[in-house]
């Protein structure tokens, strides 16, 4: 109980409160732009963070992706065009509402299922979080291993597009988090002289780059249609809206929980857990031929899921330092920078900052009625925009945000890189969340495997000498070996098949 | 722009031998098996056989996917242009910055893009100007982040 108190005097710290605010702000006006993301509005705010204390830091982070996500929606309702990805599974749906003079509805129910979901998504992580942790205080560098590998296969087997080209993103993530001084014997890998590259590359200028930078060249490389406002104003947000949630409750419940779990596994985040629950409340509706014509229901499962995953992908991030999606990625990377590493131990050590930031989940929702609120009467405003007039700014952002983490321009040089590679990567389907991750566990899976084969002393056996190490060691191999025998299964029931064909 | 996966492998093989050829010069400490060289090593070797792949997929899928697509983008030459601009923008702030100051080369870099993606002028040099006055004290004032004052150190504020 003390703990919580101590936590609570962290987070009501005028200073704390009014850094939240201003992300919370910052997040819908970045999730309500149609391609500027969540998880760009977090690469973007990071270089802030730098400055501030641990906890301010994490619940800025936490304000700005609870309320861009919900922002991603307004867009989708309005335009058909998703402000975020999280918003892509129900933006027909929306806009078939607003089509139907029902905007205000639509956007109602994704603002109150997105608060519902968010914060079920806050009590499962506050549930979960310390009973994992007193758990994981037993592993050794083995289970962190192992953990990290299935961690980062999971992250490649469930991104979008092809598998393999998953496993070639994070091996670049894992290549690049090799550059620098090694951990083991100190020397300088793949530096070619640089001093600036001898502290490995930087992580800060890394993310603005490949989840800002690459949007900014794929904005000014694409043909860059102007998008038309609609002109009918946005009438009573909440009339009616009761019915329709009590209504849909065991939606609510379903969409919540689910989103909540998705989000927990790594490398599954908001957009995904919107598209399973969507697709989940159409197949078990009474009246599936009315979705897609504007009907609320998978609204109601997918708008509280998103919400909802954030939450959840900060249990594995916080416990075991694996992230669960691309911005918890960000976040394990700030926690690092912060001297708060992630691991069973903080929770431990200062369990007090953990507490502060399921405190800083739950208002964060909260606050995510009001501010929607004024963010859905704002809509059109901010929809006026021209993102020809964002773009620049945002480039100069950047730079200066790569500059200012060691004062350099050696940042803005592996921004660019970054930025680069990651527009490349995307173009040709590879998808980056993968890479992220094995930037940031890049060094944390290392380490543990030299531990593990110095202890071990080269035998591999070494690595299932422990039970949970074993049982993990054996989900991963059985996850690596999934495709290939998928492949197997495939081509011998095609043959079988032909031969019928024959 | 798009390639076909077989260039991703070829790249990616080649990328592979060099990692492994530069890594296994590193030093191990004595008495001791795996240094610093092993797990570069194991990645590329990882790089390598993932290369493979792609370039057999890419080989069996060489009449339905060309070796390169520029994509749509590269038809128009202006988006070219752009892509070029902004590439270019970025290099000219890390080249000249630390001599030329934040101010004059965020206006000039704000200027130059805004007008290029179809601004108006007068609009371009408002939001030059706001843009770089706010990027200014938010970050040298509040955050106390050197930004360069360059050419206007005499006048700095």
């Amino acid at each position: 109980m003390e703990t919580v108190l101590k936590a609570f005097t962290l987070i009501a710290d005028p200073y704390t409160l009014g850094v939240m605010l201003l992300a919370a702000l910052f997040g819908l006006f970045v999730g309500a732009i149609p391609g500027l993301t969540a998880t760009m509005a977090t690469a973007l705010l990071i270089p802030f963070t730098f400055f501030m204390d641990p906890v301010p830091a994490i619940a800025a982070i936490v304000a700005t992706v609870a309320t861009a996500i919900f922002a991603g929606d307004i867009p989708g309702a309005l335009l058909r065009i998703p402000g975020t990805p999280a918003s892509a599974a129900y933006c027909d749906e929306t806009y078939a509402m607003t089509k139907k003079g029902l905007a205000e509805r639509a956007l109602g129910i994704a603002l109150v299922t997105s608060v519902i979901g968010g914060l079920t998504g806050s009590i499962v992580l506050s549930m979960s979080a310390p009973a994992l942790a007193e758990f994981a205080i037993q592993f050794s560098s083995y289970e962190y291993f192992w953990l990290a590998c299935l961690g980062l296969s999971c992250a490649v087997i469930i991104s979008t597009g092809s598998t393999l080209k998953g496993f070639v993103s994070l091996f670049i993530g894992l290549f690049i988090a090799t550059i620098g001084i090694d951990g083991t014997a100190g020397f300088p890998r793949f530096t070619f002289g640089s001093v600036e590259l001898m502290g490995g590359v930087s992580f800060i200028p890394a993310m603005i780059g490949m989840f800002a930078i690459s949007e900014v060249l794929r904005y000014v490389a694409s043909n860059r249609a102007t998008i038309a406002v609609p002109q009918q104003p946005v009438g009573s947000v909440f009339k009616g809206l009761g019915s329709i949630l009590y209504k849909y409750k065991i939606n609510i419940f379903r969409g919540s929980s689910l989103g909540a779990v998705i989000g927990i596994l790594p490398g599954a985040g908001a957009d995904i857990a919107a598209w399973i629950t969507y697709a989940i409340s159409k197949k078990r509706s009474k009246e599936p031929e009315k979705f897609g014509t504007g009907h609320p229901e998978g609204l109601v499962d997918a708008g509280a899921a998103n919400n909802a995953s954030l939450a959840g992908a900060w249990v594995p991030a916080i416990v075991f330092g694996i992230p669960g999606d691309s911005i918890t990625a960000i976040v394990i990377g700030v926690l690092y920078m912060k001297g708060m590493n992630p691991g069973p131990m903080v929770f431990i050590e200062r369990p007090e900052l953990i507490y502060a930031v399921f405190i800083a989940f739950f208002i964060a929702n909260l606050a995510l009625l009001p501010l929607g609120f004024g963010a859905i009467k704002l809509s059109r405003q901010i929809l006026k925009i021209p993102r020809r007039v964002l773009m620049p700014v945002i480039l100069v952002f950047c730079m200066v945000g790569a500059f200012a983490i060691n004062n350099t321009v050696f940042g803005i040089t592996v921004m660019l890189v970054l930025g680069i590679i990651a527009y490349l990567m995307e173009e040709n389907g590879f998808p980056v969340a993968p890479a992220i991750l094995g930037i940031v566990l890049g060094n944390m899976v290392e380490d543990n495997f030299m531990a593990s084969m110095i202890k071990a002393d080269g035998d591999p056996l070494g690595f299932f000498s422990r039970p949970i190490a074993a049982t993990l060691g054996i989900l991963t191999i059985a996850l690596w070996l999934t495709p290939l025998l998928v492949m197997a299964f495939k081509k011998y029931t095609n043959r079988q098949r032909q031969e019928r064909a024959v | 722009m798009r390639f076909n996966d077989a260039i991703f492998g070829i790249v990616l093989i080649v990328f592979a031998i060099a990692e492994i050829a530069y890594a296994s010069t590193f030093p191990r400490l004595h008495g001791q098996d795996y240094g610093p060289d092993l797990f570069p090593i194991l990645l590329g070797v990882a790089f390598a056989v993932c290369g493979g792949i792609l370039i057999a997929k890419g080989w069996l899928a060489r009449k339905t996917v060309p070796m390169v697509a520029v994509g749509d983008w590269a038809q128009d030459r202006g988006n070219v242009f752009n892509v070029a601009l902004l590439l270019a923008s970025i290099v000219f702030y890390i080249l000249a910055s630390s001599w030329l100051g934040f101010i004059p080369t965020s206006l000039l870099i704000l200027i130059v893009l805004l007008l290029r993606l179809g601004t108006s002028l007068v609009t371009s040099l408002i939001v030059a100007f706001a843009t770089t006055f706010i990027i200014h004290t938010l970050f040298a004032k509040v955050l106390l982040v050197p930004l360069p004052w360059g050419l206007l150190l005499p006048i700095a504020w």
